[in-house]
């Protein structure tokens, strides 16, 4: 419809009275600016209040090491660490980490290229053949980092006997701890292999 | 998902003025809330995010020997915290049955009494709920319920409430802490939190609009030993079939005091505290406890798929409470 035709038909509606909303102020109520820091290094962001952590990481900064699986929550794909601590960036929003540190799975070697030095946990993975597909792996890796630390810090979980102790990570602890990661080839026992032998390592 | 503009509360006072305006919605740990928003579930046209506000952080000692806890403290920090291991296991074991690693990072004490629930025909928007969709009648009823409730539901609705968490605060008598947009604080007994769905199941709970959780406090727990058992389709990360929560306390084979609640059966934490006086001075035999379960369990009825639901209660009961 050409403008003036368009303008007649929306006079004859009468529907429009007041001047139209200022079009920068209504998308700038929908989007939100924050400063996050991932893998060391600082960004400052605008994005649609509505991206999640997941797709800032993949979308807009290219980090596609972490993956996508479900998008809800139930899959452990996506999951990277927060200020050193696990979490579903798909259940996360972009615009709530202001400030926050975020390591996902390309932050965790040190140095880059062929000089990089494997995280332990990235190490142990290909010792002991801990994927298949591959596709959960990252999510694995960060998760397992996380559960590491969480393990050493004393965290119980549901299989802990004696909740005052600090539990030794058993096949059945580490089972539990991770049951939040997925693996549709079920290529678990290798992968429960890597990361046991890294919290034997005292890494 | 909506669109939706984003606010990051500086205070209380900012968050629930902010969170009483029509669409609005509080944003802590997120991990329900965007689950439903990716599922246009929930709707919101402006989330207000409170995990900068700060005090709502903390868990601390009360003078009467009990517990309090800020509503931001997540569900990880809240199960290992050394004053709730020493002295609430029962919560810690609850927390712990939850959910994953990953969220037990993320979600808040707050957010985990208010999650929704994960009744099939709630999330299928394709299918009747009255929760989700007020008036369009209840799938669950006539369709696949094996997850929904056997007490507490109503002609309308028969979800059940999903929190572990909330069971074992049921059975420790915790307090709900509230302020309103007007600055008004509360006080609610865990209990008159929930409401049943009645006529109306898309009201769970007493809050009002731009009522905000700040905390949780738990009175000194009673003596008697603790225990959280979880029944369900696999060992970890699945939602309860039925739970049991129990804090029991025996002498020469009969019980001297005794509270327990169910998980997985009911709107809400499913606790009757005149089940629990039936137990009183009981042996502690599998047919005092079956006998106090009948009592806890009164009017309970299957809907098909669940009618299991009933035996496995009564069995959970006993396993927790039996010798």
């Amino acid at each position: 419809m050409q403008g003036s035709a368009l303008a007649a038909a929306v006079a004859q509606t009468g529907l429009v009275q007041a001047a139209p909303p200022d079009p920068d102020a209504a998308r700038d109520a929908l989007t939100g600016s924050f400063s996050i820091v991932i893998n060391s290094a600082p960004h400052q962001m605008t994005v649609d209040t509505r991206v999640t952590l997941l797709d800032l990481l993949r979308e807009r900064l290219m980090l596609t090491g972490t993956k996508k699986g479900c998008d809800h929550g139930q899959c452990g794909a996506c999951t990277v660490l927060v200020n050193g601590r696990r979490v579903l960036s798909c259940l996360s929003l972009a615009v709530m980490h202001d400030g926050d540190h975020v390591t996902t799975v390309e932050g965790l070697a040190e140095g880059h290229g062929p000089d990089a030095k494997l995280h332990p946990m990235q190490a142990a993975f290909l010792e002991h053949d801990g994927f298949q597909c591959g596709y959960c792996t990252p999510g694995q890796i960060c998760s397992a980092v996380g559960m590491l630390d969480e393990w050493r810090n004393g965290a119980p979980s549901l299989v802990t006997d004696d909740l005052s102790a600090h539990p030794e990570l058993s096949p059945a602890e580490l089972h539990e701890r991770m049951s939040g990661n997925i693996c549709r080839c079920s290529a678990y026992p290798n992968i429960a292999e890597a990361i046991l032998a890294v919290s034997r390592e005292g890494a | 998902m909506k669109s939706f503009s984003y606010m990051r509360a500086r205070d209380v006072t900012e968050a629930t003025r902010a969170a009483q305006r029509p669409g609005s919605k509080v944003i802590a740990g997120g991990t329900n809330l965007l689950d439903l928003a990716k599922l246009s579930i929930e709707r919101p046209s402006a989330l207000i995010d409170v995990n900068r506000i700060p005090g709502l952080k903390e868990i601390r000692r009360l003078p009467d020997g009990g517990v309090r806890i800020g509503a931001l403290v997540t569900n990880a920090d809240l199960a290992a915290h050394p004053l709730i291991r020493e002295h609430y296991p029962l919560l810690s074991r609850a927390i712990l049955a939850g959910a994953s690693g990953q969220i037990r990072n993320m979600a808040t004490t707050g957010g985990n009494l208010l999650q929704r629930t994960r009744c099939v025909q709630f999330y299928d928007t394709s299918d009747r709920c009255n929760k989700r969709a007020p008036g369009s009648g209840c799938g669950a009823l006539d369709g696949a319920n094996r997850m929904n409730a056997i007490v507490g539901g109503s002609a309308s609705c028969i979800a059940v409430h999903p929190s572990d968490m909330a069971v074992a605060m049921r059975i420790l008598d915790a307090v709900v802490e509230t302020t309103d947009a007007h600055g008004a604080h509360r006080r609610i007994p865990i209990d008159d939190f929930y409401v049943l769905p009645d006529a109306a199941p898309q009201h769970e709970t007493v809050l009002t609009p731009g009522e905000m959780i700040t905390g949780v406090s738990l009175p000194a727990p009673p003596q008697g030993m603790q225990s959280y058992r979880k029944v369900r389709d696999r060992a970890s990360y699945a939602f309860a079939l039925v739970s049991v929560g129990a804090i029991a306390a025996v002498e020469e084979g009969h019980f001297t005091r005794v509270r327990f609640a169910f998980g997985g059966i009911a709107p809400k934490p499913w606790r009757i505290e005149a089940a629990e006086a039936a137990l009183r001075g009981k042996p502690r035999n599998a047919q005092a406890i079956s006998t106090a379960c009948d009592i806890a369990l009164a009017g309970a009825a299957g809907h098909g798929d669940n009618d299991f639901k009933i035996a496995l209660a009564h069995r959970t009961l006993i396993a927790v409470l039996g010798a």
